[in-house]
């Protein structure tokens, strides 16, 4: 695969985890826990689309095929988005959504450290903006986890729960893939492996200040956001978030 | 303005005479344009008053939500999807900023909200209508924001300190998003395709009149009226602020392109005002009364909102509660 494709492949990566991520927070509108919540969420959620628009934004440039950012949101089925399937699981309760909060949050936050100092100027620049909004993002997850896990013994077993349910999932956060390990070597993202080490270590120590029990490291499970082979749940979600592009083509907005 | 009809318990306005010498005093206060701040002395009439105004304009906040909420996940641009995250999230901050200043009154905000779950409190009688096209997302920023703008200015001078001055920090975010609504309409109406353009017209259609009853009743059948204005919680009547919005409204609807369901509306020249046709007095009370379309949804989101987030507030509690244990004891 050529260098262009790798970067490109990155970007969608990016921007679909942020996405989709977003997309899902969307769902809680209305329906958080406390007013705080509703707040912190859409906030939280803005933050993620603001960010999957400039690495769209920077990946059409790159494609140069005539399509903008909102066609590769809007306009892309499921075997072509990019995400981590972390972020597509449903929300699930406030102990689910939290926990998949912080995994996302502590790769984004190592991702994006790495890619602050890449020497493509375009993806330092949004790295360096995202990477604000994201250690912001990570406190506040680790926080819920810690007040989940070390709450009351109903939210402590909710969050083991949770824990437990997502897991699975963890495999691409650690995963070092030839295209990622290329893009290191010619300096547009940082190293992967100390990426891997860097999620391990935050989701180990707040798991651990949460007293919540970690399970051995996920293995891969023959699925690949990377490669867009998807779970069952990334479709419906496409669906809802695409209806109406897809139902008037070539309208504007 | 999100409170349409509010008890003042008051059937006949005292005059100066009438008065024991600290509501007199207060009376006096008011009158000369002093604000009224959380510690002064006030009739215990114009407290509850005000308890239940902006309550009910919290609640309307959050309540709110959801008719927006609905088109979050549908958004059709990323711009678009930003903007109405951008607009719910600071409809949920306007809904802290009144639940605080009504808690300055000696309130309690976790039992005014279970009054709303209870379906004893109101909320804006708008948000019982349902959204049922990306259109109704630009007709409500720039319809039910517009409406509620109008109310608001006016609020930014009622006689409570606190009211007025989250009041003054709520029209600033509402007017950015009233214009963004417009901004949306414009879009669907001058570069839109034709299937669009009924999208918007209809969406007027539907959310026209209850904008208009957004202002509350006419002014004949406000007998709470008079004492909120005396005390210049109002400042002005319903009437008069619904003309308001009716007159600058008008051009802006020309300027989409789009028409008014309304036979009867057209420019008075010897009024310098337009007439309107009559409001469907009846809709607007049964909608109060809980007999709209979407009352049971709503209550019935933010009840399950609220008890399915109890164990994470219990859990935040015992947190907290261990976390200065140890803070304590260490």
């Amino acid at each position: 695969m050529n260098p262009l494709d790798d970067k490109i492949h990155w970007l969608l990566r990016l921007g679909d985890s942020a996405l989709v991520q977003g997309q899902r927070l969307c769902e809680w509108c209305g329906h958080a826990p406390a007013i705080e919540e509703e707040l912190a969420l859409m906030n939280v959620g803005l933050d993620l689309i603001g960010q999957a628009r400039n690495w769209y934004e920077y990946a059409v440039v790159l494609l140069v095929d005539g399509r903008t950012a909102d066609d590769l949101a809007f306009r892309r089925d499921d075997r072509s988005f990019r995400n981590l399937l972390l972020v597509e699981q449903p929300n699930g309760d406030y102990a689910v959504t939290m926990a998949r909060q912080f995994f996302y949050d502590a790769w984004h936050h190592a991702a994006l450290s790495g890619m602050a100092a890449s020497r493509d100027e375009h993806i330092a620049a949004i790295a360096a903006k995202a990477l604000k909004e994201v250690t912001y993002h990570l406190t506040r997850s680790a926080e819920w986890v810690q007040r989940l896990g070390d709450g009351t013994e109903v939210s402590h077993q909710r969050m083991c729960a949770a824990v437990e349910r997502l897991w699975r999932f963890t495999f691409e956060l650690t995963e070092v893939d030839d295209a990622q390990a290329r893009l290191a070597a010619s300096g547009i993202i940082g190293d992967p492996a100390q990426r891997a080490e860097a999620w391990n270590a935050t989701v180990a120590l707040v798991c651990e200040k949460a007293t919540v029990p970690l399970p051995a490291p996920a293995v891969p499970n023959y699925l690949s956001g990377r490669n867009g082979l998807h779970t069952e749940h990334l479709g419906p979600l496409l669906a809802e978030m695409q209806y109406l592009q897809r139902a008037y083509p070539n309208a504007r907005w | 303005m999100y409170a349409q009809l509010v008890e003042t318990g008051i059937k006949r306005l005292k005059n100066l005479d009438e008065m024991a010498p600290q509501e007199r005093a207060f009376q006096e206060k008011i009158d000369a344009e002093i604000k009224i701040e959380a510690k002064n002395w006030m009739p215990e009439a114009y407290r509850q008053t005000l308890i239940r105004q902006i309550s009910q304009h919290a609640h309307s906040e959050i309540v709110g939500m959801l008719p927006e909420g609905n088109w979050i996940t549908r958004a059709p641009t990323l711009k678009r999807k930003l903007q109405l995250m951008a607009k719910v999230q600071d409809e949920a901050g306007h809904g802290l900023y009144l639940y605080s200043a009504m808690e300055t009154l000696g309130a309690d905000r976790d039992e005014e909200i279970a009054r709303l779950h209870a379906g004893k409190a109101k909320y804006s009688s708008i948000f019982n209508y349902p959204t049922l096209t990306w259109a109704d997302m630009g007709v409500v920023g720039w319809l039910v924001d517009g409406a509620a703008i109008v109310n608001q200015v006016v609020l930014q001078r009622t006689s409570y300190g606190p009211y007025a001055r989250a009041m003054v920090r709520i029209c600033k975010e509402e007017s950015f998003h009233q214009r963004q609504g417009y901004e949306l309409l414009l879009t669907l109406m001058h570069e839109g395709n034709d299937a669009q353009k009924a999208m918007v017209q209809d969406a007027i259609n539907r959310f026209w009149w209850p904008s208009l009853m957004m202002f509350g009743p006419s002014d004949a059948d406000s007998p709470n009226s008079a004492q909120s204005m005396a005390w210049k919680i109002k400042r002005q009547s319903n009437d008069e602020l619904r003309q308001r919005f009716i007159d600058q409204t008008v051009p802006q609807l020309e300027l989409l392109g789009c028409t008014a369901p309304d036979p009867d509306l057209k420019w008075n020249e010897e009024r310098g005002h337009y007439d309107f046709g009559a409001i469907q007095w009846e809709e607007f009370y049964q909608v109060l009364k809980g007999n709209g379309p979407c009352n049971r949804e709503r209550l019935e989101t933010r009840r399950a909102a609220y008890e399915d987030g109890a164990w994470v507030r219990e859990a935040a509690v015992a947190y907290a509660r261990k976390q200065q244990q140890r803070h304590t004891a260490a």
